[in-house]
């Protein structure tokens, strides 16, 4: 036992990926099973990783959840900035300029439309529950674009792990609440043409939650929704940290 | 695969000096929109190496393997963040994660009705 505890002491970051391989499986098992796949896999997998970085606190007292305990240090490397950066930068492969031509000048107003529309109000939130600091703020606001954004946002502006955390918790929230309310809606919104789920994915963003609820609601609206909500985390990464950050710190200053 | 590699570390480096450079500019100690400089680098490196007919596999590999590890990437993020703290604060999470996504919906369907009555 002794050679084994060295081996996982040794291969911090090869231990996480068979913790989150394993917590991907569990989880889109849950997702078919329990749910009929209605709430996305990807979206339960972070919920669930927010709880065991719940879980991992209560046992150490520490600042970094699941990661304080030993054989799960990897966790920090594999869900630290740069690896976290540099995979999301890859994300921008599923769009094109193709893509950015169909979806035109609606799907451009309803990106940003809807990343100001939930950057502000989550921003609004945040302040109504007694949070003061622009970084702290601009984080929970971009958090509640996605559950991407929102640790971006704040790693870029140096917010602290709880607040991150929170960003993140926001954001799967959201995503969940779009893949449910979406069909129960879709009728009084009038979300029954192509270029109806192209503002609809262009305002909502959260690119899972959009083709869940959509999944949900009518299947050949899928791919319009996602062409424009492809572009949200990308366009958030940039305007959230950056125009928003400003804007922000001018108006509380 | 060290092709399409090659060119995300290429667009990342590229966009988190821009983003660098911006921060300096305004005069904030933080990397400010690197990422999506660095996700418009890539969309345009992407279309360049494409037009010039050398995309194939070996880019599509290396890009797509990154693209489809940023879920995991997350999930490890989520797991080792402080979520013992942040759950004092988890009502502004429920109300910030939901009650936008109504206002949102209310939105598009004042967007969609005036979209229709110009058509």
């Amino acid at each position: 036992m002794k050679e084994l505890e060295v081996i996982l002491d040794k291969n911090g970051l090869i231990v996480a990926f068979l913790f989150v391989g394993l917590l991907t499986w569990a989880t889109d098992l849950i997702s078919k099973k329990a749910f009929n796949g209605r709430v996305p896999g990807s979206a339960l997998a972070i919920g669930l990783g927010l709880i065991l970085g719940y879980v991992g606190g209560l046992f150490s007292e520490g600042e970094n959840g699941l990661a304080d305990l030993s054989y799960f240090k990897g966790l920090t490397v594999l869900g630290g900035s740069l690896f976290r950066d540099f995979a999301i930068v890859a994300t921008a492969t599923g769009a094109s300029f193709l893509l950015i031509r169909k979806s035109g000048l609606l799907g451009l107003v309803s990106l940003v439309l809807g990343i100001g529309l939930f950057f502000f109000l989550g921003a609004s939130l945040a302040w109504a529950m007694g949070y003061r600091d622009v970084v702290s703020l601009c984080t929970i606001g971009a958090g509640a674009c996605t559950y991407i954004v929102g640790p971006v946002t704040g790693g870029a502006l140096g917010a602290s792990s709880e607040v991150i955390a929170l960003s993140i918790g926001t954001g799967v929230v959201k995503t969940i609440a779009v893949t449910i309310f979406t069909p129960m809606m879709a009728k009084w919104i009038g979300l029954d043409s192509p270029g109806a789920a192209m503002a609809y994915g262009g305002i909502m963003g959260t690119s899972s939650g959009v083709a869940a609820g959509l999944a949900a609601t009518d299947p050949q609206l899928v791919p319009y929704g996602s062409v424009t909500a492809t572009f949200y985390t990308g366009l958030g990464c940039l305007i959230c940290p950056s125009l928003f950050y400003l804007v922000l710190s001018t108006l509380l200053s | 695969m060290i092709k399409g590699l090659a060119l995300l570390a290429f667009c990342f480096l590229l966009g988190m000096w821009c983003g660098a450079l911006l921060g300096t500019w305004l005069g904030i100690d933080a990397n400010v929109g690197g990422v999506g400089f660095a996700m418009i680098f890539l969309l345009f490196s992407k279309e360049y190496v494409m037009r010039k007919g050398a995309w194939d596999e070996e880019f599509a590999f290396g890009l797509g393997f990154w693209n489809k590890l940023y879920i995991p990437i997350v999930i490890a993020m989520a797991a080792s963040l402080n979520v013992k703290s942040a759950l004092s604060s988890g009502i502004l999470a429920l109300l910030a994660g939901i009650l936008p996504v109504f206002i949102a919906f209310g939105l598009i369907r004042i967007l969609l009705k005036k979209l229709k009555t110009n058509l």
